[in-house]
């Protein structure tokens, strides 16, 4: 999912670039009002997870293979602003450290990964709670869904901006197809990872998952 | 779970993760290259500035050993991520007041 350089032109990148910090400096305002002693540790553990499992890439299909983007997890955990961030500095390092995605698509990564893959992970976290159970037990579960639209969502990102901007002169329908079959499936993967990674938190301290305390806080403030 | 036993063991578990795991990871191509590849247009694609860099493609340069290349990058990518992101939000963090 890590768009090397040269696959979109650079006005495209650049535009994408200037939405990509728009929404990173509305994340660091965000993430200032949910971060406190408690939680901002907690952040820094997530970023560092998800960093982690990026370079456990699993197989899923003939000769393809694909690995967590993070962005679900990272949302149920810390809340979307934050979890906007922690992808946002993974993928700083490993476009600068390791080589790991384009200098030049860093905008495009962002967009797709950090926002697109955060907020689709987490609105659907949101609406299934709201939809089916706002049990605390079915939190690991949400969090999976979410984490399974995400992966085609952030791969839709990438569509889009090889329709704008594309160097290949290839159909627009044809990248969709591949794109969006391909990951689905890596999106299992996703959901598979993050439900039991958000299970293993909600099992031990479930008083430092944001997607849970949420409402609680909400009801501390109206008393 | 005590919160300082959380952590030791969240660490405990990424640094297993980066530093042992990553060297059973598929080498096959990720999603996007492989549709790539299949569509044609992967020979857009230019090599990453740093290609050629200490660390790229997760592994510390001129260490042979592919297992101890990999394990290595693993964990000086978690403790520069480590390092950046609790800064990071360290430093955005409400302080509570006293």
């Amino acid at each position: 999912m890590h768009i090397p350089d040269g696959f979109i032109d650079i006005p495209t990148s650049t535009a994408v670039a200037a939405l990509a910090g728009a929404g990173v400096a509305l994340s660091l305002k965000g993430a200032r009002k949910t971060l406190d002693d408690k939680t901002a540790p907690l952040a820094g553990l997530t970023a560092t997870f998800i960093f982690a499992v990026q370079m456990l890439n699993f197989p899923v299909a003939a000769g393809t293979s694909g690995h967590l983007l993070g962005g679900a997890l990272a949302a149920v955990l810390v809340g979307p602003f934050t979890a906007t961030l922690a992808l946002t500095v993974v993928l700083l390092m490993q476009a600068l450290l390791f080589a790991d995605g384009g200098l030049t698509a860093i905008g495009l990564n962002v967009f797709n990964m950090s926002i697109i893959g955060v907020w689709v992970g987490y609105g659907t976290f949101c609406l299934v709670r709201k939809l089916f159970s706002n049990k605390k037990s079915i939190i690991p579960l949400a969090a999976s869904i979410g984490a399974l639209l995400s992966v085609p969502a952030a791969a839709t990102g990438f569509v889009l901006q090889y329709a704008i901007g594309g160097t290949g002169t290839f159909s627009t329908t044809a990248v969709f197809t591949a794109m969006f079959g391909t990951h689905v499936l890596i999106g299992i993967g996703e959901a598979i990872i993050t439900g039991l990674a958000v299970g293993a938190v909600m099992a031990s301290r479930s008083d430092l998952v944001y997607g849970f305390k949420k409402e609680n806080i909400k009801l501390e403030i109206r008393k | 779970m005590k919160t300082k036993n959380f952590y030791i063991l969240a660490l405990f578990a990424t640094l297993l993760l980066a530093g042992g795991v990553s060297y059973y990871a598929s080498s096959s191509p990720d999603g996007l290259e492989k549709v790539a590849e299949d569509i044609g247009f992967i020979e857009q694609a230019k090599p990453n500035t740093n290609s050629e860099g200490f660390l790229a493609d997760y592994g510390v340069k001129g260490l042979k050993n592919e297992r101890l290349s990999v394990g290595a990058a693993g964990i000086m990518g978690v403790a520069a991520t480590g390092a950046v992101s609790w800064g990071l939000f360290l430093l955005l963090r409400r302080k509570d007041a006293k």
